[in-house]
């Protein structure tokens, strides 16, 4: 009898084919089958919801409350959508600090009026302790649609444009776990990227954040659907000195590490330049990049490929097998 | 990401490649390198150097640096055996090994017996912290490595000892660099026409054991580091050898290999273990290729403890060709089950498995095709 492995939350390619064979086939419907970060439905909505299973649930940078709200919205922004309303489903454990629970509500109330979202329904639910663990959140988002991302319109030459550095989210919770004996001077990058959405309007084609599965997974999806291959170089590739020495340390490839408040973008080249001095001018934006382009000369559609530091070509897979378990 | 280094730095790549390439023009018959460690099959393909390479004229293959892959699946069935056999028994290991399949399934998806499970460890040293804050558990460590990692697992024998730990024990698969090199060549199958050495293994044993393959065999050869200018200078180093017709064992990594390697590291070694002849994945038995706890240590040998008969015959699933892998025989994209049946998130093979295993290596780290 088979059974379900952690590596299916990954984020990785084996998710993908979870949800696509299991989830889908039950519930087909046009929405759903684009398995986008959120839907857009009739009038002008977009919708998505998310969970949080965290652990810790506090973390240098962040906990699990901040995280439920940043992540939902940031699902809205990459989708085209400015976020307006959250939901917020509570899952306790009992004997769940109350300490605690207040310091997680406190934490949701600050991130949702830094980004402009109101919570205007939930519900809580407390299960035996052991059968939880301390607290899962879940949201769902509802936002205005202000553009419809175009995977398939990207054009070779078209620019990409990495908002920040890599990896931070991980490494916080690395480190918060005490996993490895790290012991890293660095904050989860945990953040609203509501600061994105102006852009749309200035010509951005598509847009992700970077969460489980890391640049690398998310860059093979657009791939998958680009009617050209994808060229990224490891040099523009901005990092922070933290997750390079760790990463180098531990062997990990920043570029399946997760983060919480960036996102990825393409933009045709005209407009790439000014696209990206905007994004610079916000404190969140100040690391952004052009990291690589839309390539109408090198390797085939449908592929991601990396110039190294050294100056080699190689492919770059989808994430596969699990690296951390519950990281948001 | 900018390099943290010259070793990475694109400008002195380019220029040692360029020399790389200048050096093969002057050779007629082809350049086949052997490199011996699975950490440098992974820095090779991660950096794209393999492409670089080729076009340079130097055809990398790959060798039996991979201890998760040689580690022949009736040690890993012996390993399932104790843990869903026995019960309370925590079987502690590396994370790599718990994914390995074999006829048995694998570690991972084993069903554990009444109070015993699997628990994946970082450092050798975690397995006996386990066995000392757990009493009620017979903890074994399922200890893999070459000359590398073998004098810390050594370190736990004897910590285990002193301590009187009678509830820690060791199931053991410790391989030797040197011997599999010696059967490769005598077996002749493989053409190469050198060897790229491991240089953290060299780190321990030094570069004496290697001078049989230059003297008796007339192969050069290069210690390297893990960078990829570590590893172009020790392929430009083979490439001299071979123009000069003078194989030697050059050491190319001075920084952390000395000619002598680690003394204290190899007595300790002695002092807690003997050689065996091991039998190796896709290699069948290597005289003195393996090492074994000491007869006075039979009470932290799991094999002995819990009369474990591990019978060398190398149970590969069927049409599973990692044992071709491992000797250089075929590059993985050969196998037919590459890519196809045998995937990282449904590995067929080890080779798939580990980290340093050279299918995944070829499937995570893909040159794009031409």
């Amino acid at each position: 009898m088979s059974r379900i492995s952690l590596e299916l939350g990954s984020g990785g390619k084996s998710m993908r084919d979870f949800i696509a064979g299991k989830i889908l086939p039950a519930f087909g419907n046009r929405e759903l089958a684009g398995l986008l970060d959120a839907s857009h439905l009739p009038g002008g909505i977009a919708f998505t919801t998310d969970s949080y299973v965290v652990d810790p649930i506090f973390f240098p940078g962040g906990d699990i409350g901040k995280l439920a709200v940043n992540g939902t919205v940031n699902d809205l922004v990459v989708s085209g959508a400015a976020p307006r309303f959250l939901s917020l489903g509570l899952i306790l454990e009992e004997g769940l600090e109350e300490a605690d629970l207040d310091r997680i509500l406190r934490s949701i109330r600050t991130a949702a009026a830094a980004a402009g979202v109101r919570i205007v329904t939930g519900d809580t639910k407390v299960v035996r302790q052991g059968q939880g663990d301390k607290i899962y959140i879940n949201t769902s988002g509802i936002g205005k649609v202000v553009a419809v991302p175009r995977p398939r319109s990207v054009r070779p030459g078209d620019r990409i444009i990495l908002t920040g550095t890599l990896g931070e989210h991980s490494l916080a919770i690395l480190t918060a776990r005490g996993d490895f004996g790290i012991e890293a001077p660095v904050r989860s990058d945990c953040a609203p990227l509501i600061f994105l959405l102006p852009f749309w309007k200035s010509g951005v084609l598509w847009m992700r954040d970077i969460t489980r599965g890391g640049l690398a997974t998310i860059l093979t999806e657009l791939a998958e659907q680009a009617p050209h291959p994808l060229i990224i170089e490891e040099e523009s590739i901005p990092l922070s000195r933290a997750v390079r020495a760790a990463a180098d340390l531990l062997g990990i490839d920043p570029l399946y590490l997760a983060c919480e408040g960036r996102a990825v973008a393409v933009v045709p080249e005209k407009k790439a330049a000014a696209v990206l001095a905007g994004i610079r001018k916000h404190p969140l934006g100040r690391r952004a990049a052009i990291i690589g382009r839309v390539d109408g000369t090198t390797g085939r559609p449908g592929e991601l490929l990396l110039r190294t530091a050294s100056g080699g070509l190689r492919l770059l897979e989808p994430l596969t097998s699990e690296l951390l378990p519950r990281i948001c | 990401m900018r390099p943290m280094n010259g070793f990475r730095d694109k400008r002195v790549i380019a220029a040692l490649l360029e020399k790389i390439a200048e050096r093969r023009r002057g050779l007629t018959s082809p350049v086949r390198i052997m490199e011996v460690c699975g950490t440098h099959t992974m820095t090779i393909h991660r950096h794209g150097l393999k492409g670089l390479l080729e076009a340079a004229g130097v055809e990398m293959v790959s060798g039996p640096g991979c201890p998760v892959c040689i580690t022949p699946n009736e040690i890993h069935e012996a390993a399932l055996g104790l843990v869903t056999g026995r019960e309370n028994t925590v079987l502690a290991t590396f994370g790599d090994m718990t994914r390995v399949p074999t006829r048995r399934g694998s570690l991972q998806a084993a069903v554990p017996a009444r109070g015993s499970e699997v628990k994946v460890v970082y450092s050798p040293e975690e397995s006996i912290a386990l066995a000392r804050k757990s009493p009620g558990k017979d903890v074994v460590f399922f200890g893999v490595g070459f000359e590398t990692t073998i004098p810390s697992i050594a370190f736990m024998a004897k910590s285990a000892a002193a301590e009187r730990l009678a509830n820690y024990s060791i199931l053991s698969a410790l391989w030797l660099i040197p011997p599999p090199l010696k059967a490769i060549l005598e077996s002749g199958e493989v053409r190469i026409s050198g060897f790229l050495y491991p240089g953290h293994v060299s780190a321990i044993i030094g570069t004496a054991p290697y001078e049989f393959i230059a003297r008796d065999h007339g192969f050069p050869g290069a210690v390297a580091g893990f960078e990829p200018g570590d590893i172009l200078l020790g392929i430009l180093s083979v490439l001299d050898q071979i123009r000069e017709g003078k194989p030697r064992v050059a050491n190319e990594y001075t920084r952390v290999v000395r000619q002598d390697g680690n003394p204290v590291a190899r007595a300790l070694m002695a002092e807690m273990l003997e050689p065996m002849d091991a039998c190796w994945r896709g290699l069948g038995v290597i005289p003195a290729s393996g090492l074994k706890l000491k007869p006075a240590l039979a009470a932290f040998d799991a094999e002995s403890k819990y009369g474990l008969r591990i019978e060398p015959r190398s149970a590969d699933l069927p049409g599973c060709r990692c044992g071709d892998v491992l000797r250089g025989l075929i590059a993985p994209p050969e196998c037919p089950l590459f890519s196809r049946t045998c995937k990282p998130d449904s590995p067929y093979g080890p080779c798939m498995v580990s980290f340093e295993g050279a299918c995944l290596v070829y499937h995570k780290y893909g040159a794009p095709r031409p």
